[in-house]
């Protein structure tokens, strides 16, 4: 037996999945969920083999959900309207429901999952990686420590680093670890305010305080927090022209 | 290049002129070289001062102006160099005067032929300029009023209340039907073509209304409206479609930026010939999802207010605790 959640925030819109899904007799729903939230305690909880998973949602984004989850199920995005979104499945070749989809349309996905055709991980992952799901620039991160899920607004942000697969984002108190890559957060970041120093390092301008050289051609930045954090010789060009100095 | 053929063709054909009145060649020659390079002159000349100078449409007797007065600076140009030139021959001096009359007609086309080509050609520029200009502001109106059209059918609130409908059919298809209905008038109502003209509240409560039902519907019991409104206001006249995407906005982010129940609130007043709506809504501060945060979506309200009212106090937002209210006021004429 399959297990399956639905993610949605509209109840109406999950007891049509839940109608639909009445026949597939080798797929039991284990739970409904509201929001992102629900969702990410429901498939830590139950582990389930695919989810219905809706992108406009309270708080956090069908997509934020997304990133907080390490093993990722199987996901069927549903979606009435959503531009970006869409734009992005298709570059990904990603399966997804237009709401209001028939039954026919709804077996036909989970007919693709069935064969295979919905493997979730690298598509996924480099779908989360796609920085035109997001119009706007991104003023927020969704981090998940432990059970407690937190919103993270950039501003707080004083330095990104590149941790193998992941990025460690420094707070003032802590870090966060993100399966992101740094030319995601380079694009989605306010250029404004961020600059990427280096390969591995992206900076808020805020919490620059001063840039030292290292050894011969070679700098660093200092941060606020007395944190030094390299520049590359081509940043260091760039970022004296940024500051205008 | 141009100028000296044409010069040459017009020294030539005078030239040829004068001798069949039985001048000699030379005579002839020298006199309709130097007319000629005269004419010349003064043709490249005003070439030159409709090039700079460009007299508008309401500035054609100008050009006739222009035109004489330059035939008579001609006239006594030519007339004083031939008489220099020709000094020594008396008999000559003769036909010069006589043929006067026909140097200045000639002198007359060409100056006229001149200034009228240079009319055309300016003309004939201006009219392509301005298709072009009404081309582009056809296709910004165009542009615009596609923009309104989506921003008022909001396909991601049409698309999720069909989905809504979808499911009612089978286990609550009275509701379905009742959803089909108020979804119809909503849709209907926004259609309404005269936006400039002021509608009663009453009439447009009835269209929000329409709206509220169906979000309650999509949004199940998470969504609860509250509406004040006082007795004595409901005749005033409010712009048509104007308080729906207002609560709209205020629905979205209330809705979006919690997870827990929402109220929103509308409440409406009437003060010393203002009619004030007020509506509120619950946010967060510190997890907005866009800097425009609630702002966004109100703009185009601030806009229509502006061209309705010309002024920009009519729309306020402030925050008070975790609520955001939007407050619109319309000036009601006495």
């Amino acid at each position: 037996m399959k297990r399956a959640i639905i993610i949605d925030d509209e109840p109406l819109a999950r007891t049509i999945a839940h109608e639909y899904l009445l026949q597939h007799s080798d797929i039991e729903l284990v739970a409904q969920c509201g929001d992102g939230f629900e969702g990410v305690k429901a498939i830590q909880q139950h582990k389930p083999d695919i989810i219905f998973l809706d992108i406009q949602m309270p708080k956090i984004s069908g997509f934020e959900m997304l990133e907080l989850i390490e093993d990722k199920p199987a996901i069927i995005f549903t979606t009435a309207f959503d531009e970006y979104a869409i734009k992005a499945f298709e570059a990904n070749a990603i399966d997804y429901l237009l709401k209001p989809y028939s039954q026919d349309r709804f077996n036909s996905a989970l007919d693709k999952w069935r064969a295979g055709a919905n493997k979730p991980e690298e598509r996924v992952e480099k779908l989360l990686n796609t920085t035109q799901l997001y119009v706007e620039e991104t003023n927020r991160i969704v981090i998940k420590n432990g059970s407690d899920i937190r919103i993270v607004p950039t501003q707080d942000i004083h330095y990104i680093e590149a941790y193998d697969d992941y990025v460690k984002i420094f707070t003032k108190e802590t870090y966060y670890l993100k399966k992101k890559t740094m030319n995601y957060y380079e694009s989605v970041l306010n250029a404004n305010d961020f600059f990427r120093t280096h390969r591995s390092f992206i900076v808020n301008l805020k919490e620059l305080t001063r840039i030292e050289p290292m050894e011969k051609n070679s700098y660093v930045a200092v941060l606020r927090s007395g944190k030094k954090v390299p520049v590359s010789r081509t940043s260091y060009s760039q970022l004296k022209e940024k500051l205008g100095i | 290049m141009i100028l000296l053929t044409t010069w040459a063709v017009f020294t030539a054909v005078q030239g040829y002129a004068i001798t069949k009145t039985g001048v000699s060649c030379d005579v002839a020659g020298l006199d309709s070289a130097i007319s000629n390079l005269i004419l010349g002159i003064i043709g490249v000349l005003t070439v030159l001062i409709f090039k700079f100078y460009q007299p508008g449409k309401a500035n054609r007797l100008y050009r006739g102006a222009y035109v004489i007065a330059v035939v008579i600076i001609y006239h006594h140009a030519i007339t004083f160099v031939l008489n220099t030139v020709f000094a020594q021959n008396k008999e000559y001096l003769v036909f010069i005067e006589q043929s006067m009359p026909v140097r200045d007609v000639m002198a007359l086309l060409v100056i006229s032929f001149i200034t009228i080509t240079h009319w055309l050609v300016g003309y004939i520029q201006d009219k392509e300029e301005s298709e072009k200009n009404k081309t582009e502001i056809e296709t910004i109106m165009r542009e615009a009023e596609l923009v309104k059209l989506r921003q008022q059918l909001q396909p991601h609130f049409l698309f999720n209340s069909l989905n809504s409908i979808n499911a009612l059919v089978i286990t609550q298809p009275q509701e379905a039907r009742k959803m089909v209905q108020q979804l119809s008038e909503f849709l209907r109502g926004t259609l309404r073509k005269d936006e400039q003209k002021l509608i009663p509240l009453k009439d447009e409560l009835a269209h929000l209304n329409l709206y509220l039902e169906i979000e309650k519907v999509r949004f199940g019991h998470r969504l609860n409206i509250e509406t004040k409104n006082c007795e004595n206001c409901l005749e005033s006249g409010i712009p048509p479609l104007l308080l729906q995407p207002v609560v709209e906005n205020a629905i979205k982010f209330g809705l979006y930026d919690t997870t827990g129940d929402v109220l929103i609130t509308i409440e409406t007043k009437l003060n010393d010939h203002l009619l004030t709506v007020k509506i509120t809504n619950p946010f967060d501060k510190e997890t907005q999802r866009s800097k425009s945060g609630n702002n966004f979506g109100l703009e185009s309200i601030q806009r229509r207010l502006y061209l309705l009212f010309a002024r920009k106090d009519l729309l306020k937002t402030r925050t008070e605790n975790s609520n955001f209210i939007t407050t619109i006021s319309i000036p009601q004429l006495k």
